[in-house]
């Protein structure tokens, strides 16, 4: 049994644990509507791109595309680009992406596929380099940056389709969180390189439009491509913050509630230790009372 | 209205009755300008092109410069892309650029950084392709910030 000192300074930190629980809710939860608002902002951008690119795509035949689209023709090597939050405590957030590339990364192996990894944010460095430290290529680290820019995507994607043109893989795959409410983030594998354009029903269009090139619809195609892949590394980040601060929010409510919960049980056994100690001695004193 | 490519050279816009169309201006970071104009000149890679109200379906890509927004009633504004392209349509008008800013809030430091960029980018081109095209890119932007700045 606990002495009440003992019992006090529990209730003590763990009323200093809920404190910091509740601090990181907070922040998590202001964080979070600034991420949703940059998702919502990017949205425009992507979807007009989508637009175009499925435009474009019905008018370029197979042979004439660029390699970014139709790809080298094999898939012996595969370059899966993780991307994780930076820091922890968001529940199984990170845990979530990294299983599922895991899992696509054993599913390769089996089927005798050469496998590299990048990994963009820490955790996901740290959770992969268990099983697949030397297929892990490189990691980049987003940590000094407050707010995701597309200059940050755009950079990434430069990195990704220099590796590409230098031969160093045939298919890549980008893992990352997709952001469907603030407790529900769905871990996604999307295949970028090549890319993975949905072709527009291509009679509907070309009745309702036929297209002036400038300059042509190869050049604009081949200036357009990498362009998409920066913004499908931009969507898949935002949507990575929006999910984590989503993710954090809800554990650190949880935890809050958790912390409560405790402190209200040391608080009861805390008060029952005090009556029984207050009526031990009152039976001390009315026994030593009665002797005399 | 005869062929709305062409732009003759005594355009007078009090005799022309102002049709107008949507014009949409996106940068990945967010939507910049939606709104119903009367003309917009796209600085294109084959050279500036005027878009007006039913305009042919073109697609271009655009080279750095300035776009100049003409809103009915004759209002002006104008924007700095880096880069991008557009969707022209008969009934509107996107501008996907990769990064858009008003002129007003153009600064300096930010177009030197980017030519130096272009710079050493051009100095370090693997081969003659990539570097003919880093020049130009870099012979665009100074171009633009001739443009924008005065001297």
């Amino acid at each position: 049994m606990p002495s009440l000192k003992d019992l006090r300074n529990r209730i003590a930190s763990v009323k200093s644990t809920q404190k910091i629980t509740k601090a990181m809710q907070m922040v998590a939860a202001a964080k979070l509507r600034r991420a949703q608002d940059a998702v919502e902002a990017a949205r425009p951008y992507a979807e007009r791109m989508d637009e175009v690119l499925a435009n474009l795509s019905g008018s370029i035949s197979g042979s004439d595309a660029p390699p970014l689209m139709a790809g080298t023709g094999r898939d012996d090597v595969h370059l899966l680009v993780v991307c994780t939050a930076e820091r922890g405590l968001c529940g199984g957030f990170n845990s979530q992406i990294a299983r599922r590339a895991r899992e696509h990364t054993r599913r390769l192996l089996k089927d005798g596929k050469q496998v590299k990894i990048l990994c963009i944010g820490k955790k996901g460095y740290d959770i992969l380099r268990r099983d697949f430290e030397r297929s892990i290529i490189d990691r980049i680290d987003l940590r000094e940056i407050k707010q995701i820019g597309f200059a940050d995507a755009s950079s990434i994607a430069r990195r990704i389709i220099g590796l590409f043109e230098e031969g160093e893989f045939d298919v890549c795959t980008l893992f990352y969180s997709q952001f469907k409410s603030v407790i529900s983030q769905v871990p996604t594998a999307q295949q970028i390189i090549p890319a993975d354009v949905e072709k527009s029903d291509e009679q509907a269009d070309s009745a309702e439009v036929k297209y002036e090139y400038e300059p042509d619809a190869a050049s604009i195609l081949a200036d357009l491509i990498p362009r998409n892949i920066a913004v499908q590394i931009f969507r898949a980040l935002l949507e990575n913050a929006a999910g984590e601060m989503g993710a954090r929010m809800t554990a650190m409510d949880n935890a809050t509630r958790n912390a409560g919960e405790m402190i209200d049980k040391l608080s009861i056994s805390y008060n029952r230790q005090r009556q029984a100690q207050i009526t031990k001695e009152l039976i001390e004193i009315i026994s030593g009372a009665e002797a005399l | 209205m005869g062929n709305p490519h062409l732009c003759p050279p005594n355009f007078d816009r009090q005799n022309i009755m102002a049709e107008t169309f949507t014009f949409e201006l996106v940068s990945p970071e967010r939507l910049l300008v939606s709104e119903e104009v009367e003309q917009v000149v796209i600085p294109g890679t084959d050279g500036e092109m005027t878009v007006l109200a039913d305009h042919a379906p073109t697609m271009t890509s655009i080279r750095p410069g300035i776009i100049t927004i003409v809103k009915p009633g004759g209002d002006q504004d104008r924007y700095v892309v880096f880069g991008g392209f557009a969707d022209v349509l008969p009934n509107g008008c996107r501008l996907l650029a990769e990064t858009a800013t008003h002129v007003s809030e153009v600064n300096r430091e930010d177009i030197a950084r980017r030519i130096e960029q272009a710079r050493s980018e051009a100095e370090s081109a693997r081969d003659e392709e990539t570097r003919s095209r880093a020049e130009e890119f870099l012979g665009q932007l100074t171009t633009l910030e001739g443009a924008i700045i005065p001297a």
